[in-house]
């Protein structure tokens, strides 16, 4: 197995909190440049397996490494490579997109000369040009939620995590935050993406759905609809959705 | 370094873009040593008096303008009764009321003694008994004088002397202890509510999964409120010594250092709490109850430990406020050197690292 065209791989990933497996015991493989969707209901253990990944959160047992390094001593390359976006929206309201952008490409301790080179590329492609000394607070959810993606692959990382990036965005906006998705990846940035869009699950490359801890289907979204015999993701997953034990939160 | 200056960049520009909140912060020292120094004072003038005199001959009438020559009262009425004198305090014209009964002169001559009788308005204790005091010493004074020409066979004289303070003045007190408040105001309460908001944005999340190292989020968070402590300080003092002439006896120097050391203390528990709670108003609950309650209440600058009951002594221990209070008092008024106040200065470094390791292990915990 090369692990060159590999970005994250996990073998037998466990994550307990006392009695409750939060994650049992996950296998998978990310390829580099991929969109990999992952999903799951509430309480399935998505946020637990990504916080394991992103370094935040030691694992119990198994074994993983993204990008190349493993998540249990080498967490402080993996926070280096990669880029993380939540679901809560994460630019300060009260500094300007210039301060934010700079601020996040400070703490990732990039050059003044890149930030100001990749600063003014940045407000182009988002024709933020006349917005960049304005506060981020003035700006419209769907303008700064791209703006957010933006800022999280800013520092150039090799796998970028979203976690629900698209809540409470209206349709067009998901739509042109796809879009970027699509150029992100083009550009070679794996995406580790999690949602509760099915419509966006039919974006994915490769799509895992978490049952109650475990990755009950991991493939690609045709091949996904071929197994359960159904027509659509929003089938996929509600058929395998139903067979949880555990109660979302 | 690059990081951690980007980041201290950022805490400045939240700072300064509320303009609010920093006016609030910067205005609050001002205010507080104004407040106590012109309007919140122990000390009491030209108090509102009536006199009552039954006598109305030579001695009365001097004691009358002993009393309303002194800076501490105003005669400002006549009573001739006593149902008189309940209605002016109802009406709350006075303070203070001297009955002088019949034949006032009299007695003293011919008995050697003569009652006068003073009537205070004690629903403010402390102020009844001030104005007491003074009456008292005043018509004392009066005393010794007309005994002068008649010797008595014995006489104890006391001769008091107010150190540090001569003038009793109350600013001497209060400047130590509202440095105290806005000290731990400024840095336990701003520090546990900065942290928590960011925890409350999210944008924690994103800080920690990103290459800069807790402990370094930490220092750069509390940083620039380092710096506006250090200017509050620096107002504070020269507040004190220019508007309420309190001076600075002691090492300026000295003064500065344990502000710092306070400061730092301060800035560790708003860590503290800030590491044990997920929303700004518990963070905000907590510093206020945790540390600006007790700062007030424990920390001698309001009332006395020392007349407090034992368990209320034993808690004051805990209280950071209370030895940086000793000290200021210490250095500031008496002059004293490190020699006198290094016990003290132990405990609060003592505090300060217990609060920092405890504090640091927790941020850790929540990682994991």
């Amino acid at each position: 197995m090369s692990t060159n065209n590999i970005a994250i791989h996990a073998e037998s990933l466990t994550k307990r909190f006392g009695d409750f497996t939060a994650v049992d015991a996950i296998s998978f493989e990310v390829k580099k440049g991929e969109i990999f969707g992952f999903l799951g209901a509430n309480g399935a253990g998505k946020t637990t397996a990504m916080r394991m990944l992103c370094g935040l959160s030691i694992p119990t047992s198994g074994t993983a490494s993204v990008a190349g390094f493993d998540v249990y001593k080498q967490t402080e390359q993996i926070k280096r490579n990669i880029g993380y976006m939540s679901q809560k929206f994460s630019l300060y309201e009260d500094l300007t997109v210039r301060e934010n952008i700079r601020f996040y490409a400070g703490i990732y301790g990039k050059t003044d000369a890149f930030i100001k080179e990749k600063t003014a590329f940045l407000l182009q492609e988002l024709h933020l040009e006349a917005e960049a000394n304005k506060l981020v607070r003035s700006l419209p959810l769907g303008w700064k939620q791209k703006l957010a993606f933006s800022v999280a692959i800013f520092h150039e990382p090799e796998i970028v995590f979203l976690d629900e990036p698209t809540g409470g965005v209206d349709p067009v906006t998901r739509r042109e935050f796809w879009n970027m998705i699509y150029k992100a990846a083009e550009s070679g940035i794996t995406i580790f993406v999690t949602t509760h869009y099915m419509d966006e699950a039919e974006y994915c490359t490769r799509v895992s759905i978490m049952v109650d801890g475990r990755i009950d289907a991991l493939d690609t979204p045709m091949q996904l609809k071929k197994t359960f015999g159904v027509s659509s993701m929003d089938e996929v997953f509600l058929k395998l959705a139903r067979q949880a034990k555990r109660s979302g939160d | 370094m690059k990081q951690f200056v980007s980041f201290v960049k950022k805490e400045f520009h939240h700072i300064l873009r509320d303009k609010r909140t920093l006016f609030i912060l910067l205005g609050m020292p001002i205010v507080q040593i104004l407040i106590f120094g012109f309007a919140l004072t122990n000390e009491v003038k030209n108090s509102q008096i009536a006199i009552f005199d039954q006598s109305n001959d030579v001695a009365t009438q001097a004691l009358r303008s002993e009393l309303n020559a002194s800076r501490y009262f105003d005669v400002v009425k006549d009573i001739h009764s006593y149902p008189e004198i309940e209605a002016a305090f109802k009406r709350g014209t006075i303070k203070l009321a001297v009955v002088f009964p019949e034949n006032f002169a009299n007695d003293l001559d011919h008995f050697n003694t003569a009652q006068v009788q003073l009537i205070a308005d004690a629903s403010d204790p402390n102020v009844a008994n001030t104005l007491t005091n003074y009456a008292t010493a005043i018509i004392l004074d009066y005393q010794d004088r007309i005994t002068n020409s008649r010797r008595l066979p014995y006489t104890i004289n006391t001769e008091m002397r107010m150190l540090y303070n001569p003038q009793l003045k109350g600013a001497y007190s209060f400047v130590p202890g509202v440095m105290a408040m806005v000290l731990m105001l400024v840095c336990t309460l701003m520090t546990a509510i900065t942290i928590v908001r960011e925890k409350e944005l999210g944008t924690m999340e994103i800080m920690l999964v990103s290459p800069m190292q807790p402990f370094k989020i930490v220092v750069a968070k509390a940083v620039p409120y380092l710096l506006l402590s250090i200017v509050n300080i620096t107002s504070i003092l020269l507040l004190s010594v220019f508007v309420l002439d309190v001076p600075v006896n002691g090492s300026l120097l000295l003064l500065i250092l344990e502000s710092i050391l306070f400061t730092l203390t301060c800035l560790a528990f708003g860590l503290l709490i800030s590491t044990k709670t997920d929303s700004q108003q518990t963070a905000m609950f907590i510093a206020l109850t945790g540390m600006f309650l007790p700062t007030i209440m424990l920390s001698g600058f309001m009332f006395p430990i020392e007349n407090m009951p034992l368990p209320l002594r034993v808690i004051s221990n805990i209280v950071p406020a209370k030895w940086y209070y000793y000290i200021v008092k210490e250095v500031m008024i008496k002059g004293l050197g490190i020699t006198a106040v290094w016990k003290e200065t132990l405990i609060l470094v003592g505090m300060l690292l217990f609060l920092l390791v405890l504090s640091i292990r927790n941020f850790k915990i929540r990682l994991a």
